[in-house]
């Protein structure tokens, strides 16, 4: 079943491929978390309007489907980009894709910043402000600190799933790790084996991964 | 005296505008310019037109047009350091892409049409193919009259799927008709047992044969539906870079370079499987060649 | 730029019979609405029982749950659909084989393997939400049904499980919503669902922007009103006294 006719020949793009998954992944990441981190801090604020400007996103972005959210930004977005700029200067495959994940993932980080936020008493705020520190400082010093701590996980498990999500941007072309797979397996004629090549490559990643995150959760327990 | 004064300024315009059409830059090639690089559409399994070598470089006898194209955008502009980036389409994104900017030309396998033709600019043709079936031999079936009330494929997007569609209806044959991604998941459903036979241009059919895990058990059979010439397409109302476009192809043609092109892709082995289609150039081919157009085949 | 803006283009007619663009967007829902539907059939019924294994003392049914979980969670889903196509019919005897691809219509070939695939994958979520639902318990429910000479079977099916769907409704509430919008990963497979009747739509009319911009806004819908309705389920069947212990 698993033979394949020229595997050796295949390898060089699957490692282009894999590094397409890895750089759309870690870029998606950083992005998310730290839109995500502002979009709980908007959820969380005084401010009316920004609290319900920021939940509104978090409702928008969760009630979509990723797939969606990755054929709009690709296909409606230079149009708007067009239409206000006047030009045609395209984004890419990959630039939209990476704009659609870290827009759609902040969704989920910030609700995962936001429950870790509220987690840390209200007393160590109360202490903060007493102490004279300002919003800011009570949050970069003392709130963000601890619940990134206490939230690390559930962020690493998130970016997990992120990562078996970046195969999505088959749908429009990007050569990541798996749409390279496909490509290879539909040139040679041997779809299957290389379908079941990429199934096991994700999940022995992922599989250790969230092995490592388990294993990362319960060291971290404070 | 008044009425000298609209003639002159109609005069005046006029040159202003003469004079823009020689020096300014618009459109694609403005667009190019600025930026430095040029975006091309690409396929990644459309054998042996555009595909995806152990390199993971874009070739095939499209690519080596395309390329064509490249080298004179260059010398149009004076650029040789030009930037070259390849964009992946399949047969349902190739037309939005094109016209949402995202890519600025596509050479692949698509047919120039008089429906996509409001939608997009073709070059001149730089293929003809006739609609035919793929089916396997031990199957028996002769040509599209065979195929009543039995599974067939097409790949999504394509003329083929319009023409099967329409074939269903009226002469009313009870088909089902499958429309698979591209073409590689079409062969895929044929060689599995899906479908029975599978509708595609012939050049298309025989790359697919290509890559059959034995190619001899499949042949070529049907009367050709309709006869298609297929074209690079770019954005509408763009002049200026068509005919950079149009100029380089028939300079490729004139030259006779294009019968060495064709030689290397269907007439000799090509990867990744070291393949020999052996599908030697039809008539309609070479007359396109000899007076190249870029009118559809329905529009001759 | 010649892009025609035309919001108008959904009123119009697709040229087959006396449909009109729009009705690609229904039948295209109704397709999303039956697959996931299915599909959560499946998910409810097969997490039940993996997660009711999870949570059993012995350590073989734990470990096999166990092991699905691993697998399922841990392979993208387009991944698995693709196998679920591409791979696993070819292993299937060659009548059940011949069946799924010749004797039935594609579409419903389609159907069924997308069908299993959500069902399958969400299982696997299904049964963490069920299996922390009964460890939310106290352990003294358990214990008193057992003391009670009742077997272990009816321990599950009186006591533990209907206690624990209650307190989990609000995780799986979101879990079917997960599988709607997982279900758009059909269209890569030729299911005609909404996101697939989206990209014919612009296939047939060009409009892409308004096409992708109203087939999100369609699935937006769909999920709020889902949202509320389960809020409100939600608040009828709260186990007094007891809050959401099985949240994410």
């Amino acid at each position: 079943m698993l033979h394949f006719s020229d595997l050796q020949g295949s390898l060089p793009g699957l490692w282009e491929g894999m590094k397409v998954t890895l750089q759309m992944l870690i870029m998606a990441v950083l992005g998310g978390m730290i839109l995500g981190t502002l979009l709980a801090l908007a959820r969380l604020s005084h401010n009316k309007v920004l609290a319900a400007l920021g939940g509104a996103y978090v409702t928008y972005f969760r009630s979509i489907p990723l797939l969606m959210v990755i054929s709009w930004f690709y296909f409606a977005v230079p149009l708007i980009i067009g239409w206000v700029t006047g030009t045609n200067r395209p984004i890419g495959a990959f630039t939209s894709c990476l704009v659609a994940f870290t827009m759609f993932e902040a969704a989920y980080y910030a609700e995962i910043v936001r429950a870790g936020i509220q987690a840390i008493s209200r007393g160590q705020m109360n202490a903060a402000y007493a102490l004279g520190m300002t919003y800011g400082q009570t949050m970069r010093l003392v709130v963000l600190p601890q619940a990134f701590r206490k939230m690390t996980p559930l962020l690493l498990q998130q970016s997990i799933i992120l990562f078996q999500d970046t195969s999505l941007v088959y749908a429009v072309g990007v050569l990541d790790f798996f749409n390279v797979a496909y490509s290879k397996g539909n040139i040679t004629g041997e779809l299957q084996q290389y379908i079941l090549l990429a199934g096991a490559v994700y999940f022995v990643i992922s599989f250790s991964a969230s092995r490592l995150v388990k294993h990362l959760q319960k060291r971290m327990t404070v | 005296m008044f009425k000298l004064v609209p003639a002159a300024l109609a005069l005046a315009a006029l040159c202003s505008m003469s004079l823009a059409h020689a020096e300014e830059l618009t459109g694609t090639l403005k667009k190019v310019k600025e930026s430095g690089e040029i975006v091309v559409g690409v396929r990644d399994s459309s054998i042996p037109f555009a595909y995806y070598d152990n390199q993971q470089k874009p070739v095939g006898y499209a690519m080596d047009l395309a390329a064509k194209i490249v080298d004179n955008v260059k010398k149009t502009l004076n650029m040789p350091n030009l930037n070259v980036r390849y964009n992946l389409v399949t047969s349902q994104t190739r037309i939005p892409l094109v016209t949402n900017g995202t890519v600025d030309f596509e050479c692949g396998s698509t047919t120039n049409n008089v429906e996509r033709q409001k939608q997009v600019a073709f070059s001149v043709g730089m293929f003809e193919i006739g609609t035919r079936i793929l089916v396997s031999k031990k199957s028996g079936i002769k040509d599209f009259s065979d195929l009543a009330g039995k599974n067939v494929v097409t790949t999504a997007g394509t003329t083929s799927e319009r023409l099967l569609k329409a074939m269903n209806v009226d002469k009313k044959m009870n088909m089902n008709i499958i429309s698979a991604k591209d073409h590689g998941e079409s062969f895929l459903m044929l060689e599995s047992g899906r479908a029975v036979a599978f509708m595609m241009d012939d050049a298309l059919l025989a790359g697919e044969m290509a890559k059959a895990k034995s190619p001899s058990d499949w042949t070529i059979v049907g009367k050709p539906q309709s006869y298609e010439i297929y074209g690079c397409s770019m954005r509408r109302e763009d002049p200026q870079f068509k005919k950079v476009v149009d100029d380089a192809l028939k300079a490729t043609y004139k030259s006779g370079e294009v019968n060495k092109m064709y030689t290397k892709w269907f007439q000799q082995p090509i990867p990744p499987k070291g393949l020999n289609l052996n599908f030697p150039m039809s008539d309609e081919l070479k007359q396109l060649i000899a007076n190249p157009t870029d009118k559809s085949a329905e529009q001759m | 730029m010649h892009y025609h803006w035309d919001w108008g283009v959904f009123f119009k007619p697709t040229g087959v019979g006396s449909e009109i663009y729009l009705n690609w967007f229904v039948s295209g829902l109704m397709m999303t609405l039956g697959v996931a539907l299915s599909a959560w059939v499946i998910a409810l019924v097969l997490g039940t029982v993996l997660g009711v294994m999870r949570s059993l003392p012995g350590k073989i049914a734990s470990r096999i749950a166990g092991a699905y979980v691993d697998l399922f969670r841990n392979v993208p889903l387009l991944v698995q659909l693709f196998v679920w196509y591409y791979v696993i019919p070819d292993w299937l005897p060659d009548n059940l084989s011949n069946w799924l691809k010749q004797d039935i219509s594609p579409v419903t070939n389609a159907f069924i393997t997308v069908t299993v695939c959500l069902g399958l994958f969400t299982a696997a979520r299904v049964c963490e939400q069920v299996r922390t639902g009964i460890q939310a318990l106290p352990k003294g429910q358990s214990n008193a049904g057992l003391a009670l000479g009742l077997p272990l079977a009816q321990v599950y099916r009186h006591v533990l499980l209907p206690q624990a769907f209650r307190i989990i409704i609000p995780p799986l509430t979101s879990e079917f919503l997960n599988i709607i919008k997982n279900s758009s990963v059909a269209s890569l497979v030729a299911l005609p669902e909404l996101l697939a009747q989206t990209k014919q739509l612009v296939d047939f009319t060009a409009n892409q922007f308004e096409a992708y911009t109203v087939g999100t806004l369609i699935y937006f819908a769909v999920n709020m009103l889902l949202m509320f309705f389960m809020r409100w389920v939600e608040k009828r069947l709260r186990v007094p006294g007891l809050i959401a212990l099985g949240g994410k």
